[in-house]
């Protein structure tokens, strides 16, 4: 089963809704839940990624019986040092963003936790795609 | 402990009420940095905040969250409680602090342990 997003990055009050769906489709599957939260703790924090420093992108995700796979793509400004924003704490966020609760600058790592497998690709001033792979077995 | 049981054993308000007052709570967590609320708090928990803003719900709804408390008055956005209603998670408030809060669900044992 093939789903797909658009995030709109201008709409703060919608980011996470991608996420949600995602959840909801899967408990409807009758995955388990323990799985669910994985994907839902690390699509999260990707959708909201998108959303806080790349004006949004899309999303799409394809649920296979061995896995799920999860693809966000933008066209934002990219990650000049991954491996710095991969550490815990390491956070580029505005005041603002902050002041929600986000920019803990564990995002990156909680991706990395809650997946089976997490490639992140990026090119400055093009973009990132974030694959995050969740195995069902 | 029914989230309805929390709001009146502790003379806790209702900002947005659902079915979810029926809800069973097992546990709780304090946080207000949203990663860290997705990574570690639990389905059917009650969560401790200051974070009264729609991507509250959001994390609260992904995680399965019983009940969110917003301590110390906090005020929530109206489509916070929109979104709240439309989730079926409660929204309650009291003036007491975080730590005041969860201290007291502690000494009473109310939640059956920290879940």
């Amino acid at each position: 089963m093939k789903l797909h997003f658009e995030v709109d990055g201008n709409d703060f009050l919608l980011a996470g809704d991608a996420s949600g769906k995602v959840k909801n489709v899967l408990k409807k599957l009758g995955i388990e839940s323990s799985i669910i939260r994985k994907i839902a703790i690390a699509m999260y924090e990707a959708e909201m990624n998108m959303v806080i420093h790349a004006n949004g992108g899309r999303v799409d995700v394809d649920i296979l019986p061995e896995q799920i796979q999860v693809v966000l793509q933008d066209t934002g400004p990219g990650i000049p040092d991954i491996d710095l924003a991969m550490k815990e704490g390491y956070s580029t966020a505005s005041h603002e963003i902050r002041e929600l609760g986000f920019g803990a600058g564990m995002g990156l790592p909680n991706m990395k936790k809650y997946s089976d497998n997490l490639h992140i690709t990026s090119e400055v001033g093009k973009g990132t795609k974030v694959e995050i792979i969740i195995l069902l077995k | 402990m029914t989230v309805g049981e929390l709001v009146k054993k502790y003379n806790l308000s209702i900002l947005s009420e659902s079915d979810g007052l029926n809800q069973e709570i097992t546990g709780g967590y304090v946080g207000d940095l949203l990663s860290f609320v997705m990574a570690h708090a639990k389905e059917k928990m009650v969560w401790i905040t200051i974070q009264g803003h729609i991507n509250t719900i959001a994390v609260a709804s992904l995680v399965g969250i019983g009940a969110i408390i917003l301590a110390e008055g906090s005020e929530p956005t109206a489509d916070m409680l929109e979104k709240a209603q439309e989730n079926g998670i409660p929204v309650l408030t009291s003036p007491l602090s975080s730590f005041e809060i969860a201290y007291r669900f502690g000494m009473d044992q109310t939640l059956g342990g920290i879940g």
